[in-house]
């Protein structure tokens, strides 16, 4: 229990009032900081995602869901789906088995486990932006890998996937890999440091090999850490713009749409500001249906104290 | 006229109510402890004395002067946490000089009022490290320290030894009776350590639930138990408290125990508790102490009432400096203390006395005393 | 994380160790390898990367890259290199994050130590913030920046910082102070310290951790967003990593790779050399950020 509003009858004194009022006036500004450029604009947004707005916002034409059903007609925003659901579903599985993977050789008492580790997780230090340029042309097939391939010989080498609209997607997956699975690796690394050490010995004492005590005890017990490396991927995934922005602008043709690219090419490129608000409210709707029943059941936890 | 007064205190935390009408006064240089297992409101009862939490209803006073609304510094009171609350950030002297400080008191009478209270306490070499470099020990004096360094007008003190180890606990419990009777303040204490309860206070106030059970000096509260949660939750151990049944044999009650597989044992009673008449032929629940219970050899001489009984001994428990034994009456393991050096082996069948002058019964359903 | 290695690490055999580190180097290498990259060949001819081997040590070794990413670059119209950029940046990520700390630090301290009805409910909606993907305000905050007069400014891009890291500063004030013992702050009130007091005098002088792990993380947020500094700058005010791309991927005519990864080093080194320092407190703030409660 904390120390609410200790002598809130102390109205007489005015001195005593304010000490009363100050820690909500701290926090006033802050939260209408919030409930405007947050809550306020989400309101903004929805409203707008129902008019004809062009160029500006423009409350006069009222469309209903004529956006919604224009966006789900729009072949480049079918694309951007499509390439979310690839996205999403490889950069989830891909960091979570390589981050587990990771931590467990990790954990096997390496030698030089304080320089292998930092070296793993230092591309979470970098934006997107410069792992999109590393990574533009290190696939790049005029200078990089297929490049390499043929000056050391190996002539019939082909890697131009960042060129070609079937699997440029996956090169954007092999970048966002790259920077966040040593970051899922750090978590799995937590947890696995977290678990109860006698609860090791004593399958140990029943007989259970390494493979077995993984197996059956110290990976299910991952199962919270599962869950917050799957929140927080699921989130990066679907607001991916920067990356894909910096590595293949989309491109080639619209081959590596992704919905953030959509809202901003729609909204600010082809001045189709309806239909821009219109595919902001339907990446929301795919956040929180994530977020919010993790952050119900985290803080709710919390909350009955 | 009684120093601090607390009149019909009632407190709500959201839906929960906390404390539900609580009566309690305190003389001046007086002693209240107040006890009760967790949850009991005694630790929020503290909290509202010293302001810390809002009350719902009523009122507290303190030497006469209505302080509800007063804030915690205001109250002329000084407080001594369970977790001791040292400010890490401080040396042991910011510490005790932090509240004088924010008054504005200058620093050369601040280091003045640190000596003494450094001196009194024996902690003048520590003055200067920080409490993380300090042991339990020294931690829970430097927070004495800093509630003395207030001389105020009433002490509150919130579980103080819980975290010290058993023997520092005693030494600590007798050094704040020394402190209590060298200065004479008023002292408020939280405690769910009845052994604690018992030895410090001049009056006990034993809570459960939000309701004050009973308040009183601790001999009234140890022999006089109001209810069966009282005469539980006081003493170690506990009160032997026995399923039974009043019988009239002759024109004298008597106290039927049945055992298992034995003959029941039956107690007259010559001087029983006037009430207890109504309960005849009805069940009760006889209370009995375990030193009111004992060898016959060792038995209270002075006791009116005393009734002998065999009984079949199940375990016995050597402490050193008495015995216990295990015995089963009424469907319950029944103890009794006996002298270190009886002669008593398990299994055995051993006259025991039952000391009839210190026993009390309660009614089974209302669990209240009957008198 | 500097928790002492388990004893579930398994006694395994002498081969079986072998392939441990063998695979333990090969990621190493793979997570070094674009680094590596960038900085082999921004320091080669550009006729070298073109001709030559990526994976190649420079054969003619050169600072020129470096020098004319820095200050003579083609960026947008003007060819000024990165540096007027990265100086953009600078003035946007101090006070951005500052503020949103100093915010941050205070609403933990009222939600953890003077907690009120629906504080919990404030709480969520902050934190519930954190997590909105920023497309769906970008319309409106272009307008609000519009109607202040901030558009296209620097202290536009600080506001907008700024509002969108409350949700995490608060959230990482709230989890460090909802540890510190409310009897401290109750031992100050009896003390007679007011409300600033407290915070001044108890809080703060042992937040030094959780400043520390919320300066960091907002200081690599803030410098390597993209988004926001894509959206409401203009040419006085773009940040560095909005420049870097238009640098890689608007640059007419040739094609100046070694540029380019000076360039791209250029704008991770301020948070690389974050990591490198303190990279403990990077983690723990990653952490922090991703689990929640």
């Amino acid at each position: 229990m904390a120390i609410t509003d200790t002598a809130k009858a102390a109205a007489a004194n005015p001195r005593a009032t304010l000490q009363d009022w100050l820690p909500k006036l701290v926090l006033a500004p802050s939260f209408a900081l919030i409930l405007l450029f947050v809550y306020g604009f989400i309101l903004f947004t929805l409203a707008l995602s129902f008019t004809g707005s062009k160029l500006l916002p423009d409350f006069s034409t009222w469309v209903g869901f004529n956006n919604y059903v224009r966006l789900f007609n729009h072949p480049n925003w079918i694309v951007a789906l499509k390439n979310l659901a690839i996205f999403s579903i490889l950069y989830i599985f891909i960091c979570s088995v390589l981050g587990l993977g990771l931590a467990i050789l990790l954990d096997q008492k390496i030698r030089g486990e304080g320089v292998i580790r930092p070296i793993y997780l230092y591309p979470m230090a970098l934006s997107f932006i410069v792992t999109g340029v590393a990574w533009k042309w290190f696939l790049d097939p005029g200078i990089g890998l297929e490049n390499v391939m043929h000056q050391w010989g190996w002539e019939s080498f082909s890697f131009r996937w960042i060129k070609e609209g079937k699997m440029a997607i996956y090169t954007i997956v092999i970048a966002a890999i790259w920077q966040s699975s040593g970051f899922v690796m750090a978590m799995f690394l937590a947890g696995l440091r977290g678990v109860d050490n006698e609860v090791i010995k004593a399958a140990q004492i029943d007989g259970a090999s390494t493979v077995t005590i993984y197996r059956r005890i110290i990976i299910p017990l991952m199962r919270p850490v599962f869950l917050s490396a799957f929140v927080v991927l699921a989130h990066l995934a679907i607001k991916s713009y920067d990356l894909v922005v910096a590595m293949t602008d989309g491109g080639p043709g619209t081959a590596t749409w992704t919905p953030a690219l959509f809202m901003q090419k729609f909204t600010f490129g082809r001045n189709e500001m309806g239909m821009g608000a219109s595919s902001a409210i339907i990446m929301m709707i795919m956040i929180f249906s994530i977020i919010v029943p993790y952050l119900y059941s985290e803080l709710g936890g919390g909350k009955k104290q | 006229m009684s120093f601090l007064q607390i009149n019909e205190l009632h407190k709500s935390f959201g839906a929960t109510h906390i404390l539900k009408g609580i009566n309690l006064e305190i003389e001046e240089g007086g002693f209240l402890v107040l006890v009760g297992p967790s949850g009991c409101g005694k630790s929020t009862l503290l909290n509202t004395i010293a302001g810390l939490e809002p009350i719902t209803s009523g009122e507290i006073r303190i030497n006469g002067n209505k302080v509800n609304d007063l804030h915690p510094s205001k109250r002329d009171i000084a407080m001594v946490f369970q977790s001791y609350a040292l400010y890490p950030n401080m040396t042991v002297g910011e510490n005790i000089a932090f509240g004088m400080e924010i008054r504005g008191v200058p620093k050369a009478e601040r280091d003045k009022a640190i000596s003494e209270v450094a001196n009194l306490l024996q902690i003048g070499h520590l003055l200067d490290r920080k409490p993380s470099q300090l042991s339990g020990g020294q931690r829970q004096r430097v927070a004495m320290g800093r509630a003395l360094v207030r001389d105020p007008q009433v002490f509150l003190f919130d579980e103080p030894l819980s975290n010290l180890d058993a023997k520092l606990r005693i030494d600590m419990r007798t050094e704040i009776k020394r402190l209590h009777q060298r200065m004479g303040t008023t002292i408020v204490y939280v405690t769910h350590d009845q052994i604690e309860a018992m030895t410090l206070a001049t009056k006990i106030a034993v809570l459960k639930d939000g309701y004050l059970q009973q308040f009183g000096t601790p001999a009234e509260i140890y022999n006089d138990p109001v209810n069966m949660f009282v005469a539980d939750f006081m003493g170690s151990p506990a009160m032997n408290l026995i399923p039974a049944t009043i019988v009239t044999e002759g024109n004298r009650l008597a106290v039927k125990l049945d055992r298992s597989q034995r003959e029941p044992v039956l107690l007259p009673l010559s001087a029983p508790p006037a009430g207890l008449a109504a309960f005849s032929g009805r069940n009760v629940v006889f209370g009995i102490r375990p030193e009111a219970l004992t060898d016959p050899d060792g038995a209270d001489r002075n006791a009116s009432q005393l009734a002998t009984s065999d009984c079949h001994i199940e375990v016995v428990e050597p402490a050193g400096s008495d015995t216990f034994a295990v015995t089963e009456l009424g469907g319950k393991h029944v103890v009794a203390r006996l002298r270190a050096d009886a002669n008593i082996k398990p299994g055995s069948m051993t006259p025991l006395a039952f000391n009839l002058t210190k026993a009390v019964f309660f009614d089974p359903e209302s669990q209240n005393r009957i008198k | 994380m500097s928790v002492p290695s388990q004893d579930n690490a398994a006694r395994t055999g002498l081969f079986a160790r072998a392939i441990i580190y063998s695979a333990l180097i090969l990621f190493a290498v793979y997570y070094l390898l674009p680094l590596y990259v960038m900085l082999v060949n921004s320091l080669k001819p550009l006729d070298e990367i073109r001709q030559g081997n990526m994976l190649a040590l420079p054969n003619q070794w050169t600072f020129e890259p470096w020098r004319s990413a820095w200050s003579t670059a083609q960026i947008g119209v003007s060819p000024t290199g990165l540096k007027p950029y990265f100086l953009n940046s600078i003035m946007m990520v101090v006070p951005a994050v500052a503020l949103s700390t100093v915010l941050g630090a205070q609403n933990g301290y009222v939600l953890t130590k003077w907690r009120f009805k629906g504080d919990n409910i404030v709480f969520g909606l902050m934190l519930l913030a954190c997590f909105i993907p920023f497309q769906i305000v970008l319309i409106p905050s272009a307008r609000i920046l519009g109607l202040l007069g901030l558009a296209g400014t620097i202290p536009g891009l600080i506001l907008i910082h700024m509002v969108y890291g409350l949700g995490f500063t608060t959230l990482f004030f709230r989890n460090y102070y909802e540890a510190f013992p409310t009897e401290l702050i109750r031992a100050a009130q009896i003390d007679g310290a007011s409300f600033f007091q407290i915070f001044r005098r108890i809080l703060l002088p042992s937040s030094g951790p959780i400043i520390v792990v919320t300066v960091i993380w907002q200081f690599t947020n803030i410098w390597n967003d993209f988004l926001f500094g894509s959206s409401f700058s203009s040419v006085d005010s773009i940040p560095i990593t909005v420049a870097l791309n238009n640098l890689v991927n608007s640059s007419t005519g040739v094609k100046e790779y070694n540029v380019h990864f000076a360039g791209a080093i250029l704008a991770a080194l301020p948070t690389l050399i974050v990591y490198i320092v303190s990279g403990r407190y990077f983690v723990r703030g990653l952490m922090a950020g991703a689990v929640k409660g």
